[in-house]
């Protein structure tokens, strides 16, 4: 049987050493301050700027750049830092060209927005290299909050909830904080520990315990939490991850992308673990764009994503769809799972049928395609996991599965609150996340206050 | 963090930036603003006398130049004093000092250069509780044609009479605001100082066109077919501006007196510039015209980080720490010695350092070495002039190197020597004193 990059089935090792480095490298790579004094200066410093409004987190992007074209890259960061305090994330990972890139003044005049992501990126790196902390813990004011998870929005919270004075516990499933940016997102958009140096960076102002490895549901329950505590503010993610229905789906080399991911982002060696040589990839979304170009990055030699719809309607973003495409991912539309092929256990294919939209609704043509695949990874989104939320779930509401929330993050439960992928109405994105984890805070110390 | 809080010519101000008078300082609506944005200070756009006000042109005020993206870099404009009725103005002048008791709010003024003229005005501008007066002697275009502006600040003894009779009105501190449009600066600001002026302000605009259609052979701005110079402002003017603010702060004749820096103030490090230069407080205009009140956010918060960052706690700290070093051309060391130096790992070979060095200087950077392209210092030639530096389009990739004292300068065959020599002890001075 052949080695390396054409060995059958799953394998390990398909490259040689030093490309796993290279393919994993960052993907915008960071501005040098020339080339940042260059874009910063293409800035209009627009008035009630629409990149600002486009920004869940409403940093005042012309402001911040302005202060990059001024040589002030500290004052910079701090600028994003105050509405968003984890704007070295947000850097890497938004999807600025469905943001507030999309909405620059400039894209609309020559198509070619003010690169605001990597302008942010100069900036926070700048403030976070130089260890520079900008905001101090306030006043004691003896009130305790408990979070649920420690992932953008509970960490936004948590920050937030320091600089007014209260003291806060988060409760961590995990064994390491970050959430999904520890987790989740796509090796090359963070490399280099930056999702840990983060974790560190935002709870450096004090007053913020993690208590890892503690499961809301199965080593503390809501109530109590809820009796504890002046508050509670519920950031779990979403720990569940939707079926395929797909007839024979439980077999070996069918996974859940999130999970494959999660391993990936914890590897040591990217060299050992071990990667589908034809890798089929069942989703539309960032997700499934991730999985795909990283079994690639990892030396599959086919990948392919399927998704039931059309390109218009994929949540992933043109450029993401792009991105796939340069790194030799075939994107096919119009085709949904239905049945698993398996030989001794272990998956070999995947019988997909057409789809076609007939008044609106998506529905099977009945003919058939079958690609050949020794891996399998659905992608096709995840699910709030309400177990946890047991003892007092009666007491917090949900819409469409997730927790439900008002206008200013609070749970149906009196002293709860929640935000991020958890909450009903949200759009799965960090800087979503990390907002309604810093307004969360707010909300709280009203209440607290009041 | 550093504190910016500001007293100049004995006015308080919460930081050292304020409106220049002009359009953004026109009316209470626009002054309200501009302080909830976080300006320091106005300059209340001038007032002229009683009667019926000026009017203004009905068409193009301005005119400008841009760099290549439409980055503006000058502004020209041809505007009058203000056109409202100057009653109108008192008002809403004493009401928002009413309103805003924390900032600064100076009044201009421009009046026929009669003594009943400005005696009239000053108790009207008095009874409005503002902080003090600044005489525009500056205008350059309209008004002083009507012997008023520049047409006065051009007289030093003029500025010095109109200064008097203020000084003898009022109590309130008297800013003497100065036009660019003459020879030797410190002539109108020794008068204003003579005739007892709290402040100088500098500088009003530049005479100036910003150019000529040539479709219709008209000047820039043009109203019906025809144009009129303007008065210039904005980035391009501030080299001329920090030069005349920096000439009246080292005049022995006028030590002392306080400076308000003007012209092409756009960022905190312009503002930082004018105060190590001697300004003891800086407004703006076209950078708000440009931006918007906003921009002062800015400078403020530049101005703070940076002088944290170099441990300045006070303006005090900051205000004339370069007017020293600022010294006539004989009495820079003519033994220092630098050399520029290319650093080639940074050099993208465009060609022109060497091509302004080739064609207008010392020949002194190579083309071509061993049938390759590379750009190379040559030591043996290099004055150190520092064209170089300024046309390549790298940042940092040409440095200007100096010769340690002892090391040998292969240009002149010299020893480069550690002590001081200038132009006044130099042998070819046929004036040169002897040396001791
Ligand atoms: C593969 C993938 C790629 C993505 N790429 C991007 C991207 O490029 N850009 C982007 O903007 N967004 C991306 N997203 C979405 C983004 O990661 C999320 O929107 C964001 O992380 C949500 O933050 P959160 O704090 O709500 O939840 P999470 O990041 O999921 O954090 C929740 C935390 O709660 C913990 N937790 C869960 N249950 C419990 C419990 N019962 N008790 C205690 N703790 C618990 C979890 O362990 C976790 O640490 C991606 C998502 C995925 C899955
Ligand atoms: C449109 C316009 C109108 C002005 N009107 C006045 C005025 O009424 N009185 C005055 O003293 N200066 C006036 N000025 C000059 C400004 O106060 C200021 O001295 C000059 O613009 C230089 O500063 P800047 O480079 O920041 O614009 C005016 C400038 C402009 C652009
Ligand atoms: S829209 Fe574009 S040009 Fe305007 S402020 Fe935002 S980044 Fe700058
Ligand atoms: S800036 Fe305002 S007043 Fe002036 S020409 Fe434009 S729209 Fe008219
Ligand atoms: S101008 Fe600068 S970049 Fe161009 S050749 Fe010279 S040193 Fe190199």
């Amino acid at each position: 049987m052949a080695d390396g990059l054409y060995a059958d089935g799953i394998a390990a090792g398909r490259l040689p050493g030093e490309d796993y480095e290279k393919n994993f490298a960052d993907l915008h790579p960071p501005l040098d301050g020339h080339e940042a004094r260059v874009e910063a200066d293409r800035c209009y410093f627009c008035y009630d700027a629409p990149c600002m409004t486009a920004c869940p987190t409403s940093i005042d992007i012309p402001m911040f750049i302005r202060q990059i074209a001024t040589g002030n890259a500290l004052g910079s960061a701090k600028t994003i830092f105050d509405q968003n305090i984890l704007g070295g994330m947000c850097a890497r990972v938004c999807p600025t060209e469905t943001l507030c890139e999309e909405a620059c003044v400039r894209e609309e005049a020559e198509g070619k927005p003010v690169q605001i992501g990597r302008l942010q990126r100069f900036a926070t790196d700048a403030a976070m290299q130089a260890q520079r902390q900008f905001y101090q813990r306030g006043a004691a004011s003896g009130k305790t909050v408990a979070i649920v998870g420690a992932g953008p929005a509970g960490l936004a919270c948590a920050h937030r909830l320091a600089m007014h004075g209260h003291a806060v516990t988060i409760y961590e499933a995990r064994e390491k904080s970050g959430g999904l940016n520890e987790f989740g997102i796509a090796a090359y958009k963070t490399p280099d520990g930056f999702a840990q140096a983060e974790v560190y960076y935002v709870t450096a102002i004090g007053g913020i315990t993690i208590e890892r490895g503690k499961a809301l549901g199965r080593d503390i329950a809501l109530a109590e939490l809820a009796r504890a505590h002046d508050a509670v503010f519920l950031g779990m993610g979403l720990a569940g991850v939707n079926a395929l229905r797909a007839e024979g789906e439980d077999v070996d080399g069918v996974e859940n992308a999130v999970d494959y991911i999660a391993m990936l982002r914890q590897a040591d060696d990217l060299g050992r673990l071990p990667i589908g040589r034809r890798v089929v990839v069942i989703g539309g979304g960032m997700t499934a764009i991730d999985a795909a170009v990283q079994a690639r990055l990892l030396g599959a030699e086919e990948v392919t994503i399927c998704y039931r719809r059309g390109q218009e309607q994929m949540n992933a973003s043109q450029f993401e769809q792009d991105l796939a495409a340069s790194k030799g991912v075939a994107i096919r539309h119009w085709l949904q799972p239905k049945r698993v092929i398996a030989e001794n256990g272990r998956v070999t294919g995947i019988e997909l049928e057409y789809t076609v939209l007939s008044n609106g609704r998506l529905a099977g043509t009945g003919e058939t395609l079958t690609l050949k695949a020794d891996q399998v990874f659905k992608a096709i989104g995840q699910s709030f996991d309400a177990a946890g939320l047991n003892g007092s779930g009666a007491a917090v509401a949900l819409t469409g599965g997730r927790i439900q929330v008002d206008g200013e993050g609070r749970t149906s439960m009196p002293k709860v609150w929640a935000g991020g992928d958890c909450i009903a109405g949200g759009d799965d994105l960090t800087v979503s996340a990390v907002a309604q984890g810093r307004d969360g805070a707010e909300s709280i110390h009203r209440a607290l206050a009041g | 963090m550093a504190d910016i809080r500001s007293v100049f010519a004995g006015i308080k101000s919460p930081n050292p930036f304020w409106l220049a008078s002009a359009p953004p300082t026109d009316k209470a609506y626009n002054v309200e603003r501009a302080y909830k944005a976080g300006w320091g200070g106005v300059v209340w756009k001038t007032l002229g006398e009683d009667g019926p006000p000026v009017v203004n042109v009905n068409g193009p005020r301005y005119g400008a130049i841009w760099g290549a993206d439409r980055r503006l870099l000058g502004l020209n404009n041809i505007e009058l004093i203000t056109d409202r009725d100057l009653h109108l103005n008192l008002r809403e002048i004493k009401q928002v000092k009413k309103n805003w008791p924390d900032r600064a709010l100076v009044v201009s003024l421009m009046v026929p250069c009669e003594e009943q003229a400005w005696k009239a005005i000053l108790p009207l501008v008095e009874e409005t509780g503002a902080d003090g007066v600044e005489l525009n002697f500056g205008c350059p275009h309209g008004m002083s044609e009507r012997g008023m502006g520049s047409a006065v600040g051009q007289v030093p003894d003029y500025v010095e009479m109109v200064v008097r009779w203020c000084k003898q009105t009022t109590r309130m501190p008297v800013i003497t605001k100065l036009t660019p449009n003459i020879t030797d600066i410190r002539q109108p600001a020794r008068a204003a100082h003579r005739a007892g002026s709290d402040a100088v302000s500098l500088i009003n605009t530049i005479n100036s066109i910003t150019g000529v259609n040539l479709d219709t052979f008209a000047p820039e701005p043009t109203i019906d077919g025809k144009g009129s110079h303007g008065g210039f402002c904005g980035p391009a003017v501030k080299p001329i501006a920090l030069h005349m603010v920096s000439e009246i702060a080292r005049d022995p004749e006028t030590a002392g007196l306080p400076i308000s820096g003007i012209g092409g103030i756009t960022t905190w490090r312009d503002a930082a510039e004018f105060l190590a230069l001697g300004a003891g407080n800086l407004q703006v205009c076209t950078a708000a015209m440009t931006y918007g009140f906003k921009v002062v956010q800015e400078m403020i918060e530049g101005l703070q980080n940076w002088m944290d960052a170099k441990g300045h706690a006070s303006l005090d700290d900051v205000i004339g720490r370069a007017a020293p070093n600022l010294r006539e051309w004989q009495h820079l060391n003519l033994n220092y010695v630098a050399k520029a130096r290319i650093d080639q790992d940074m050099c993208i070979k465009c060609g022109r350092c060497h091509i302004a060095c080739e064609d207008t200087s010392h020949q002194a950077i190579t083309a071509m070495v061993d049938g390759k392209r590379h750009f190379e210092v040559m030591e043996e030639e290099c004055v150190g002039c520092n064209l170089c530096v300024n046309v390549c389009p790298v940042d940092g990739c040409i440095d200007m190197v100096p010769l340690a004292a002892g090391t040998l300068d292969k240009r002149t065959g010299a020893t480069v020597s550690a002590d001081y020599a200038n132009w006044t002890t130099h042998p070819n001075n046929p004036m040169a004193a002897a040396a001791k």
